[in-house]
């Protein structure tokens, strides 16, 4: 038979709560580089598996203030530079009446930039990816919660890992093929 | 054959007709009819399944409901079909003969260089002096002649819409017998052998029947065939006639006289039932401009009182009015002429009346030889004697009144010349009717039944010249098509004398004869143009050698010097005046009246009248029973419900109006509508009333009924609320107060108003208005204003206005860009009234501007707030943000874009406006730039009064005025800084560049508590 | 299973999940409404029925382009008629939408977690029918494009100081916000959907939409994060909106428009029709899909409470705005007071009246706020009143204003019926899709609500 790389190792558990108190393990047993997959978001999840840091806030505020500034200078260059006149008598630099959309544009920006800035950094959309040739692993949009153990891990040894994994008890255990 | 190749032709010179699926259909139809008919076969059509059908393929089901058949948009649908306007745009061409401009002429003409040439225009025999601008050749808009002594520059609304008649689509295109085509040649052969016989007989067989012609060159040849044809006779009528006028001087100076007024130097004016400050008067503009001059309070006011029956804008502008019936005027006419010592046999009925004649007789006393008594043309003759005796006692003759020859060429009765024709027309004594111009068969009395004697009368050769192919020409084998004013040679005298060549503008549109040439048939002058025997005319009265430079001057001047009568002295004849029979109090009277829009109804088929809103009423396009409040609330009648009115058997049905200030017991109605051939645009519209009009009594007379029956018509009236009371309180939006109150307190009408400099913004750089070499403002002055319309007729024509039909007038969607407000004050049936035109304000601080999301509305440097229209979207914001509703807003296409006339009558220099666009006044930017641009070229600034906007040089009365603010030497200026004047809802903040002049009045202290208004 | 009271959040109130549901149950029971459910017959009809009113829609509108605004019953001085008070009326009922989605999330009100998704779905079809009304109601609506700013021939741009600009950029902002929102929320579920499709070209279609989302730890922890982020940025957004379109007349110098009460209170109407559209929807739903347990007595009560509370601010803004009306003592305010009490159209203020403040009172008291039926009735009648509140405030005011002589009258034509009908029945087809195609319940939010998911915490 033909040998496929090894991209993982997968455990399945049944709850959250082992879920997370396995991720848990794992980390303290050295091994950094895993993942863990759930049906719905488990905050102490990604603590478990030690990813602290979104970078989601950072890209969402570069965006509104980019917004901010592109509204109030787009309203002020039309208005004041491009094409002055007079319009019932106000001043060609009508502040007041530029804040609207200002805020609106500011808005816009930032919401567009929370939106693909997350899908960016989670490398969304991505129609391929091991995972998902363990069949088992349809589960998990459903009720069921996998633990994996990449074998790029420094840590990762074929045999060594498997146990480890065993000892935590998991539904059952299959090696991702990449 | 010929009409199919026409409509090959037709379809070239239209491409986008093929387009509309349905106009085969039509033309089809069309084709099987001769071309001559088509547009009675149109009527006929409109009837038809296939036309509903098109209808509604062309508007989609349901449109109909809001499109009313005849509305211009409605009928431009099928306007295409025209089979003789072939080509029409292409074929203006400037008459063959010399005219002469009115301005130095340029090297060639110039696109956008508008020239001037005089004319003039005449509604029952007066001429109006006019001025007619010609772009190209082609006529473009009507003004007054302000070098003409009777015009000074203003005109009224039907001289200037006139101008519509000329490019009437649905005019008359062919000479016709029995409603196919023939031509002016085959007219001839026809008619030649028919005269003949009449030679032998002295022409005992002819009958020539003509409207009121004060043309010298017509009544001459009218002399020349009548020694021609010593048998022949002469009839002349018209529906609103003077013949009262005639009669009443007949009685007391056994002569027929014409009658001038000088209110330049009357103090005191007493009408009685005149109407002496509306459009058809006699003198009308001149009479304006003087009254209006002695409006200034600052000045030497004159006082003007108003004894009349149906309410009148010279009522409205009456210092005092005394409302009566029309019946009851003459009452008070004696009871006048008894307290100033004539035996007039007459004392005054009730104490209101007493009170009001006591004080009338003592300012006419206070004031001999300064007042003046003016007697309404409808007042029967009794009335008119009264009135040149009153003014013989006083000794105004002379100083307030002037006696001349008669304007008028045949003052004869005119009714009992109808009378007279049809007797012998039943009497069979007539071979040959000429019926040139008019429209008997729809206007005479009733009880004449002129139609029927037509008719049934076999009357071998019955020939009818006019514009339209109309009810008479129906009944008439022959009709010739006859040349517009514009379109022929001719000559007219103005009210007092002062003869008028009229010139034409631009070659027949459809080879059209004018009464001229026919007449020259008549008086075997052969065959003659127009331009030849009006020529010939004056060179025999023209003794000098120099006829070649008189010719020329009386053309370029538009009148002919020294040809104004000269006063003359006549003397009463009689002193004592027949006594009046009883008049029944109880039985309830009824008036015939003129219509101020469409006069007899000959101009019911031009859209600019119909849809004019009357003065008082603010009625488009109908014309209801007039009656008073009280009567109203007697009656349980509501306005818009329909009556039966009987009248001496003849029954008729109409709806009502509830008029303030009309007299009770006494109902108004209006002549000229109810057509039933006018044309696509006045056919059907409102209710004949010649059919209760009886030739005995052809203007009031008291013993109709009303009957309510319970049904009611939509009418369409221009103005939402005629009062400025809201149960709430008043609106100050008219302000107004008595000479005393004015001398106590000049600054009565500044009401509470930001200053200038109160905003919170910093100047515009660039817009500081007062650095501008101009500001552009206006100033009326609603003392001077009479509610004429003048202004909207101009308005409409100078900025190509478009008509919207009667249904879109119901549902708020006219288009008029200046519209004169009437506003009522105090007790319904004795208000206070005032006139108030509005424009667009040119607000400094616009609030439409702030709110337009593409800026298609901003303003200028000059202070002008510019609508643009290629960029408007048609939010429709800026009308609901503009507090003075002066926007108006093309809902649907209003504007007729297929018909090639209208095409060749639009101001090129104004945008024709299409569907979804904002439009409004714009004080006339167009007249400003070409001003502008003269002026650099000529390296100097606009000189005040050089510029006018089309309302201010419309004006009679000189209540417009507008200018340079920035020059403080400008008349506009100089009104502005006037303690009277105020700016409308100034308290906006929005700085409007256009502000009034407050009314003051100059009521008689005697009658103050009258004057007082709850 | 734990004992029930774990998953209710305090009180004797009803729960916001009946007990007994697992994981996959909940999955399997939501997810079966879009999967394996079939068509049924009431779906049909309804769907059938807003079809044909779609297609009245666009046989209305293709008329109105081809000859012109005029068939309406705009004129002057009404210039705007229905068009304005569909549009203001849409984009209110639109608001409760984001208001659950995002307001409540901050607010961590578990219960928004069975009907935000449907809310927001609401959101978005009302909108939708909200923007036509501005590009339709134009004299030339080919032109709509020019009130964005895009480089033109003309070298002109928009005026941002009209309100109507802010419109188009507060709208078209709200609009795409609530979007991404809806479709951010749909990405687990889709790839739910996706894992459970038998159809291949399905499970293909939720696959592609899906984005191959696995849910990793990681994109859990950035897509909270997101998702919060874009709620922080959707509470003013929802604000900031409803205040713009009140501009439109509080920017304007007109008497009964020129009003600073009127941002405050068009929010809360807003979120007042806004609720009772999603009562007027979610009681058919529940009982037709048998989802009592997922929206159950517990949301019906709550969204009633929200309409008393929102109805009792609209109030307080009508009390204010005739108020002051007398108390300025300027004549024209004045007088629109009087016109609305007395004036040709007062029949319709007091039938707002009732409506808006009358009627929905009944809400006071639990017994009726539990009965379905008389809160699906409530929320009908909310949804006139505040459809009449509009009407009140674009025809009453525009109808007589400062000049007596340029008073006038409005009457809607069949045309102006047929618009605002025929965008009723797009909403309705739009939203009866939706269902079929969509787990109108966030499946996986579901499941953060069972005790299962809590036990993490309680270690």
């Amino acid at each position: 038979m033909k040998k496929v790389p090894i991209y993982g190792l997968m455990a399945e558990f049944d709850s959250p709560a082992e879920l997370v108190k396995a991720a848990h393990r794992t980390y303290q047993e050295g091994y950094r580089k895993i993942d863990a997959y759930s049906p719905f978001p488990i905050e102490e999840l990604a603590e478990a598996i030690g990813f602290h840091r979104s970078g989601v806030p950072l890209v969402v505020l570069v965006g509104g203030i980019l917004g901010c500034v592109s509204g109030y200078l787009m309203q002020y260059w039309i208005h004041v530079i491009n094409y002055p006149i007079n319009v019932g008598g106000r001043p060609f630099n009508s502040w007041p009446a530029f804040i609207v959309v200002t805020f609106e544009m500011t808005i816009l920006f930032a919401g567009l930039a929370a939106v693909f800035g997350m899908l960016a950094l989670n490398g969304l959309p991505m129609p391929y990816h091991p995972v998902f040739n363990v069949p088992r692993f349809a589960f998990a949009t459903k009720d069921r919660f996998f633990l994996i153990i990449f074998s790029s891990d420094a840590k990762y040894d074929a045999t060594a890992t498997r146990r480890f994994l065993e000892s935590l008890a998991p539904r059952s255990i299959s090696e991702v093929p990449s | 054959m010929e009409e199919l190749s026409k409509q090959q032709h037709h379809e070239e010179a239209c491409p986008g007709k093929k387009k509309k699926l349905d106009l085969a259909t039509v033309l089809a139809k069309i084709a099987d009819t001769k071309g001559p008919e088509y547009w009675r076969s149109l009527e006929e059509l409109a009837g038809s399944e296939e036309f509903q059908e098109m209808l509604h393929r062309e508007f989609p089901k349901g449109a109909s409901e809001w499109l009313d058949p005849v509305s211009r948009r409605g009928f431009l649908k099928w306007m295409g079909a025209s089979l003789a306007l072939a080509g029409m745009t292409a074929c203006t061409k400037q008459p063959l003969e010399p005219i002469v401009p009115y301005v130095k002429q340029p090297e060639e003409v110039v696109p956008g260089r508008p020239l001037f040439y005089a004319t003039a225009f005449s509604l029952g025999g007066y001429a109006t002096p006019l001025l007619v601008e010609s772009h190209l050749g082609r006529p473009t808009k009507i003004e007054g002649n302000d070098q003409h002594p009777v015009s000074l520059g203003g005109t009224d609304v039907f001289s200037q819409a006139s101008l519509l008649d000329l490019y009437d689509p649905d005019r008359s295109q062919t000479i016709t017998y029995l409603g196919d085509a023939y031509s002016w040649t085959s007219f001839l052969a026809a008619f030649h052998g028919p005269l003949n016989v009449q030679k032998t007989l002295q022409g005992a067989g002819i009958r020539v029947l003509t409207q009121t012609a004060s043309s010298p060159t017509l009544a001459d040849q009218m002399k020349q065939f009548l020694e021609l044809y010593p048998a022949a006779k002469w009839h002349v009528y018209e529906p609103v006639n003077r013949d009262n006028v005639l009669s009443g001087s007949q009685m007391v100076f056994g002569q027929v006289v014409e009658t001038q007024y000088r209110l330049e130097n009357a103090d005191v004016i007493v009408s009685l039932d005149a109407d002496f400050l509306y459009a058809g008067f006699p003198g009308f503009t001149r009479y304006a401009r003087d009254y209006a001059a002695r409006r200034n309070p600052d000045g030497k006011m004159n006082r003007l009182y108003v004894v009349e029956s149906t309410p009148t804008s010279t009522g409205v502008k009456a210092d005092h009015r005394l409302r009566v019936r029309a019946v009851e005027v003459e009452e008070v006419a004696r009871a006048l002429a008894s307290a100033l010592g004539i035996n007039g046999g007459g004392v005054p009925p009730n104490d209101k009346q007493a009170k009001f004649l006591a004080a009338v007789v003592n300012d006419l006393r206070a004031r001999r030889g300064t007042g003046v008594v003016i007697v309404g043309d409808h007042q029967p003759p009794v009335v008119h004697a009264l009135g040149h005796a009153i003014n013989q006692a006083l000794g105004n003759v002379g100083r307030t009144v002037v006696y001349t020859d008669p304007v008028d060429a045949k003052p004869i009765n005119q009714i009992e010349s109808l009378r007279d024709l049809v007797g012998d027309m039943r009497g069979g004594k007539v071979d040959m009717l000429l019926i040139l111009g008019g429209n008997p068969a729809y206007d005479a009395p009733a009880d004449l039944d002129f139609a029927d004697a037509l008719k049934n009368t076999k009357i071998p050769l019955r020939m009818h010249l006019g514009l339209h192919q109309n009810e008479t020409a129906e009944l008439c084998q022959w009709h010739i098509n006859e040349a517009h004013y514009l379109e022929a040679w001719g000559d007219a005298r103005a009210y007092d004398g002062t003869v008028s060549i009229v010139q034409p503008l631009i070659a027949p549109l459809y080879a059209g004869k004018s009464i001229y040439e026919l007449m020259a048939l008549l008086a075997g002058q052969a065959e003659a143009t127009g331009y030849q025997l009006v020529r010939t005319y004056w060179q025999k009265q023209h003794s000098g050698a120099d006829f070649e430079m008189f010719w020329r001057k009386s053309l370029h001047d538009g009148w002919i010097e020294g040809s104004a009568y000269q006063p003359r002295q006549v003397d009463l004849k009689a002193a004592d005046f027949p006594v009046a029979g009883q008049i029944d109090a109880k039985a309830i009277e009824i008036n015939f009246r003129r219509d101020p829009s469409i006069w007899d109804g000959r101009f019911s088929n031009n859209g600019w009248l119909q849809e004019l809103p009357k003065p008082l009423t603010k009625m488009t396009w109908d014309n209801p029973v007039l009656i008073s409040p009280a009567m109203a609330d007697r009656l349980g009648l509501q306005k818009e419900d329909v009556v039966e009115l009987e009248l001496q058997g003849k029954k008729l049905t109409a709806p009502v109006w509830v008029q303030a200030g009309h007299p009770d017991n006494s109902v108004s109605v209006f002549l000229g509508y109810g057509r039933s051939r006018a044309g696509r645009t006045g056919t059907g519209f409102g209710f004949n009333m010649y059919a209760l009009r009886n030739s005995a009594i052809p203007w009031f007379t008291t013993g109709v009924s009303i009957r309510k029956t319970g049904d009611t018509y939509k009418l369409a009236t221009t103005q939402g609320y005629q009062t400025m009371e809201t149960p709430i309180g008043s609106r100050p939006l008219v302000r107004e107060a008595s000479l005393e109150e004015y001398r106590k307190d000049p600054s009565f009408a500044k009401e509470e108003e930001p200053k200038p400099d109160f905003t919170l913004y910093p100047q515009l750089p660039g817009f500081a208005y007062d650095q501008n070499p101009y500001a552009w403002g206006m100033a009326i002055d609603m003392n001077a204003c009479l509610g004429c319309n003048n202004c909207m007729v101009a308005c409409q024509s100078e900025n190509n206005v478009p008509v919207v039909g009667k249904d879109q007038t119901v549902r708020g969607r006219h288009m008029h860009w200046l519209r004169v407000d009437t506003y009522y004050r105090g007790d319904r049936n004795a208000p206070q009234a005032f006139f108030q035109p509005v424009p667009c304000m040119q607000c400094e601080n616009a609030p439409c501007e702030v709110v337009c999301p593409v800026g298609a509305t901003v303003h200028s440097t000059e202070g002008l707030n510019d609508m643009v229209y290629n960029r408007c979207v048609g939010t429709r914001y800026c009308s609901n943000n503009c507090p003075y509703k002066v926007r108006r807003f093309n809902f649907l296409r209003f504007q007729d874009w297929e018909t090639p006339q209208y095409k060749m009558m639009r101001n090129p220099n104004v945008t024709v406006r299409s569907r979804g666009v904002m439009e409004k006044c714009t004080y006339c930017v167009q007249r400003i730039t070409q001003h502008r641009v003269d002026a650099e070229r000529e390296d100097r600034k606009i000189a005040d009064g050089e510029l006018q906007t089309a309302c201010q040089q419309s004006c009679p009365a000189n209540a417009i005025v507008f200018g340079n603010i920035n020059d403080p030497n400008s008349r506009v200026a100089k009104l502005k800084a006037s303690s009277r004047n105020y700016g409308l809802l100034a308290d906006l903040n929005t700085h409007p560049r256009t502000t009034y002049l407050a009314e003051v009045r100059n009521p008689n202290p005697e009658l103050e508590e009258k004057a007082e208004h709850s | 299973m734990d004992d029930p009271p774990q998953v209710t959040s305090g009180g004797g109130r009803a729960p916001v999940i009946e007990p007994g549901y697992t994981f996959a149950t909940i999955t399997d029971k939501i997810s079966s409404i879009v999967l394996t459910r079939p068509v049924s017959n009431g779906w049909l009809v309804g769907f059938g029925i807003g079809f044909l009113l779609t297609m009245m829609l666009l046989y209305a509108i293709g008329y109105l382009f081809l000859r012109g605004v005029g068939i309406w019953g705009v004129n002057i001085p009404v210039g705007w008629g229905f068009a304005i008070v569909n549009f203001v009326w849409w984009i209110g009922i639109g608001h409760a939408g984001t208001l659950i989605s995002a307001i409540l999330l901050l607010l961590r009100q578990e219960w928004r977690n069975s009907i935000n998704r449907f809310a927001e779905a609401m959101t978005l079809f009302a909108v939708a029918c909200a923007g036509m009304f501005p590009v339709l109601h134009l004299g030339r609506p080919w032109l709509a494009y020019w009130l964005f700013p895009y480089p033109n021939s003309m070298n002109y741009w928009p005026q941002f100081r009209s309100p109507l600009v802010w419109d188009v950029f507060a709208v078209s902002t709200y609009f795409t916000i609530s979007l991404v929102f809806w479709f951010i929320g749909l990405i687990p579920d889709l790839a739910t959907l996706r894992d459970r499709a038998e159809n291949r070209w399905a499970a293909i279609i939720y696959g592609i939409l899906a984005m191959g989302w696995r849910g990793s730890a990681r994109h859990w922890k950035r897509y909270e994060m997101a998702y919060l982020l874009l709620a922080g940025l959707a509470t003013p957004l929802v604000l900031s909106v409803h205040t713009v379109v009140s501009f439109d007349f509080a920017i304007a110098i007109l008497p009964g428009w020129h009003t600073t009460i009127f941002p405050p209170y068009f929010v809360a109407g807003a979120i007042y029709s806004g609720f009772a559209m999603v009562l007027m929807l979610a009681i058919p739903i529940r009982k037709f899909y048998g989802l009592e347990d997922f929206i159950t007595q517990r949301h019906l009560e709550n969204s009633a409470k929200v309409m008393l509370a929102t109805g009792l601010i609209v109030g307080y803004g009508y009390a204010m705005e005739a108020f002051m009306n007398w108390y300025g003592g300027n004549h024209y305010d004045n007088y629109l007071l009087w016109n609305r009490l007395h004036g040709p159209y007062a029949p319709l203020y007091y039938a707002l009246l009732l409506c808006n403040l009358g009627f929905p009172q009944v809400l006071w008291f639990r017994k009726w706020r539990t009965n379905p039926g008389l809160l699906f009735l409530v929320s009908f009648v909310v949804l006139v009143g505040m459809w009449l509140e509009r009407f009140i405030i674009v025809v009453v005011s525009l109808h007589r204003d400062f000049l007596t002589s340029s008073w006038g009258m409005y009457y809607p034509t069949k045309w102006d019926w047929m618009t605002f009908v025929g965008t009723i029945g797009f909403f309705m087809a739009a939203f009866l899709l939706f269902i079929r195609i969509l787990p109108m319940i966030s499946i996986f939010e579901m499941r953060t609500l069972l005790p299962e998911a809590k036990e993490v915490k309680a270690e």
